[in-house]
């Protein structure tokens, strides 16, 4: 394509891959050199997750080659793969449960003697490994995989491809389930790689990090290779514009609410996971939950919609105190949730749009017990519309709908009830810009409407610019409050790790001050 | 390896404006809101090549007499299919419906000669399939246990409970009665009357299933349990009624055995009605893993089946092939399933 620079290590030629009639890819050239960060961005659906595949061998492509040191190589399998040095990072790496950190890293080629297994080597070799990398305090070689944060997962089979003699690492979208203080650590490990020659290709939605990490930034929308840029001699602005093929303002602003009367009252709540939560939300008003994976979030917002049992404390809507047995309870009291796995805990996958925007409303669609088909409809109609619901039509499978669209469907679900309070969970995550952005003008809205509205986010820019007031949350319980006029990104985080920071070197479990510990509810 | 593979979708226009449907989306679309109609289009022709089949071998195959005597095999293992059709798409099984049967056959016919009335005979049934049924749900909801284990143990105990109420003996004679006569012999239209139960049953179902929001909720459990509970649906509360249900469709289906045996007699019968029941929801189009079903794809399966079965006895062939064939369709139908899924084939099947 571009750039005369000399030996590239890995090319990918005019890779075309097409499924059921649509070009996933169509005549992409990549090349990843050695020493380089090759940053690959575009919005879903643009081929980025194809492209990977097709590279680490879990899809051959339609045309096109791969060439290694000029030499082209055929990728039948991840095996294949494996052998010629291309690994590929997923975002959530398999990690067998109930197996050491040692064993998940040289699974399928464990040490041994004869038949029998050795597992003083291994725990020798991979304390070795770890040491290497300087991850001592994040990872023991003796912990199992299920105690493993986000973090330690992707530590995990970093080392895998590390001692599977990588030379060329694919990151897919590695930091979407990692706090911002993770993220450093990933980071100082990528500047590691890249010394030591790897080839490293690192997709991603987040154009912060792209700056900060990559060498070279290559842009795809719609499978089609669309510029290559140097990261230096590029702008935020620029990259945006060439992955969606418009201007976008920069970080969102809403408009600061003055609060009304008090709608979600949450009195010195304990549960498994958080202890003595009090907070409050006003009508028309967004609060952010801000702090790192594992403090405890996710898990009083369960706890607030249901599902979680109270061991002690009231949350109340309206001054009135509620019985939560079971969601069922928060729902009739006027709190809705948007989880952050809208996948596994929200959606219908294989049913459609419709059906997955009234279920939560049946109630008032039916007449004795038969659903109102046309009222139904006009209904989902009504909300598919007012959120910009990209899909064909209401009886389109949800599964076959973007990331973005997926979380309009979720929304749209809760709105069509009318929620007193809504809870959003890391509500733009794995989103395209664009469609961030129209989901950041609903939350706008809906706090015009008087909607009490709790936004948990690990991304600083979007708590910053969408809360009236931060809650910082540290090991279940709340660190600090800071309202819009004095919270920062560093005030955010300081309040985020700083008790951590303090127990450094004390923690006797294997987590360390960077990585806390994930409680055994948390989801990953 | 964690982001599904969607199609690529067109450019994003800018916000507000509405996307055009591109060309394969609405393929897509077309042949998922197809796809049910094409299955029970294919159940239909196979049934129909079956019958034509057998008839052209022997033209006594189509006669009036043996199409309603395929019908009346039908009705017991059809009314059992199709709430194991409900069952399924809950995303749990019942591996008990043949046991829970063979306790209502016994209970109607000795509550028959306890008390000499018909209704009381079928009330008793009834009230008891609640009790047995009900008793499946508390033990997966309450006890924890796989819907599988569960069952295998209660159709065990079950078979048991059936033996033990009888004293493994043949116990009262129902056709005295004009109610259990009707139910043997009777017809309505020309339509026997155990054919007419299954047909009031599988409609019954089938506007449970696709007009209510009862309906609705069961697909919502089979297709993602955790996602249902957090939009408000009591997933415990469901399982236990469908269980009991079951538990009342069961009980029916042991009357209809009462009346055609004329009495209860435990030793004999009701063998392999569960197996039936499973193989002719899968047949059917029931995803074993929930979220996916029909009363119409069921019914087909169930008229498949029997056509079969019938053709096989009807040309004297050995009964033993019976359970070859069935456990063949059985295994068939789930390969089909996986192998639309585009499930990969590695490791331990889901």
């Amino acid at each position: 394509m571009t750039s005369g620079t000399a030996g590239p290590t890995l090319r990918l030629e005019q890779i075309s891959k097409h499924f059921s009639g649509v070009d996933a890819l169509s005549g992409v050239s990549v090349s990843l050199q050695a020493g380089e960060v090759t940053a690959i961005m575009g919005e879903n659906g643009a081929g980025k997750s194809t492209l990977l595949r097709i590279l680490g061998g879990d899809y051959l492509p339609d045309s096109g080659r791969i060439l290694l040191d000029g030499t082209p190589l055929l990728l039948r399998s991840p095996r294949d793969a494996h052998r010629h040095g291309i690994r590929i990072i997923p975002q959530e790496p398999e990690i067998i449960p109930d197996v050491s950190v040692a064993e998940n890293v040289y699974v399928g080629r464990l040490p041994h003697r004869g038949r029998l297994f050795d597992q003083a080597a291994l725990h020798r070799a991979v304390q070795r490994d770890i040491a290497r990398l300087g991850f001592e305090q994040v990872l023991a070689p003796g912990m199992l995989g299920r105690q493993l944060s986000p973090a330690g997962r992707q530590l995990v089979e970093i080392l895998r491809a590390l001692t599977g003699q990588a030379r060329v690492i694919a990151f897919d979208e590695p930091t979407s389930s990692l706090t911002d203080h993770e993220v450093d650590l990933l980071f100082r490990l990528i500047r590691r790689l890249r010394a030591d020659g790897f080839a490293i290709a690192y997709v991603s939605h987040r154009l912060k990090e792209v700056f900060e990490i990559a060498d070279r930034v290559v842009i795809l929308r719609d499978g089609a290779f669309v510029a290559e840029r140097p990261a230096a001699g590029t702008s935020e602005g620029e990259l945006v514009r060439l992955m969606v093929g418009r201007d976008l303002t920069g970080v969102f602003e809403r408009e600061p609410v003055r609060g009304g009367r008090p709608v979600l009252e949450v009195r010195d709540v304990t549960t498994d996971d958080v202890t003595g939560i009090s907070l409050t939300v006003h009508a028309g008003e967004v609060v952010a939950l801000a702090g790192l994976v594992g403090a405890g979030r996710s898990e009083l917002a369960r706890a607030i919609a249901g599902d979680f049992p109270l061991r002690s404390g009231q949350v109340l809507v309206d001054g009135a105190p509620l019985r939560l047995r079971q969601p069922k309870d928060a729902i009739w009291a006027g709190i809705g949730l948007a989880p952050e796995e809208r996948k596994a805990d929200a959606l219908f996958l294989e049913q459609s749009v419709r059906d997955n925007i009234t279920l939560v409303m049946l109630s008032r669609l039916r007449r004795f017990r038969f659903i109102r088909r046309s009222a139904e409809r006009k209904l989902a109609g009504q909300f598919t519309a007012r959120l910009r619901v990209r899909t064909p039509s209401l009886d389109q499978v949800v599964k076959n709908l973007s990331g973005g669209n997926q979380q309009k469907v979720v929304l749209a679900r809760w709105l069509a009830r009318r929620p007193k309070v809504l809870i959003l969970d890391e509500p733009t995550r794995g989103i395209d810009v664009g469609a961030k952005a129209e989901i950041y003008h609903i939350i706008a809205d809906l706090a015009r409407d008087g909607v009490a509205l709790l936004v948990i986010s690990s991304e600083l820019p979007e708590v910053l610019g969408l809360a009236d007031r931060i809650i910082v949350m540290r090991d279940g319980r709340v660190a600090g409050e800071l309202t819009r006029a004095e919270a920062t990104e560093e005030k955010v985080l300081a309040l985020a790790i700083a008790e951590d920071a303090a127990a450094a070197g004390g923690d006797a479990t294997g987590a360390s001050d960077n990585v806390p510990a994930v409680p055994p509810g948390e989801q990953s | 390896m964690t982001k599904p593979v969607t199609p690529a979708t067109p450019a994003t226009p800018a916000a507000g404006e509405e996307r055009p449907a591109g060309p394969a989306i609405t393929v897509w679309r077309l042949r998922l809101s197809r796809q049910g109609i094409i299955q029970n289009l294919v159940l239909l022709a196979v049934i129909g090549v079956l019958a034509a089949a057998f008839d052209s071998l022997n033209s006594g195959f189509l006669s009036g007499a043996n199409i309603s005597a395929i019908g009346q095999s039908a009705a017991v293992v059809g009314v059992l299919s199709v709430i194991e059709t409900v069952v399924i798409i809950c995303g749990v099984l019942d591996i008990s419906v043949g046991a829970q049967a063979g306790v209502a056959y016994v209970i109607s016919a000795m509550a028959f000669s306890g008390t000499g009335n018909a209704l009381e005979s079928v009330l008793a049934a009834i009230g008891l399939g609640i009790v047995l049924g009900a008793v499946n749900g508390v033990v997966i909801v309450y006890g924890r246990v796989n819907s599988i284990i569960a069952t295998l143990g209660t159709f065990s105990a079950y078979k048991g409970l059936a033996l033990v109420i009888s004293g493994g003996q043949s116990k009262g004679f129902v056709l005295a009665d004009p109610f259990y006569i009707f139910i043997a012999r009777g017809s309505l239209l020309g339509v026997p009357s155990t054919v007419w139960i299954f047909a009031v049953v599988s409609a019954a179902i089938y506007v449970l299933l696709r007009f209510t929001d009862i309906g609705r909720n069961i697909f919502a459990i089979g297709g993602n349990d955790t996602a249902a509970r957090l939009a408000g649906i009591d997933i415990n509360k469901y399982l236990i009624a469908i269980y009991a249900l079951t538990g009342v469709v069961c009980a029916i289906a042991g009357i209809m055995i009462t009346a055609s045996a004329g009495s209860a007699q435990p030793t004999t019968g009701q063998t392999g009605l569960e197996l039936q029941a499973i193989t002719a929801a899968a047949l059917g189009g029931a995803l074993l893993t929930g979220g996916r079903g029909g009363v119409g794809g069921t019914v087909l399966a169930v008229l498949l089946i029997s056509t079969l079965i019938n053709g096989l006895t009807f040309f004297g062939v050995n009964s033993f092939w019976e359970n070859i064939a069935q456990g063949a369709m059985l295994v068939a139908a789930v390969i089909i399933q996986k192998l639309r899924s585009g499930e990969r084939r590695v490791g331990r099947p889901t």
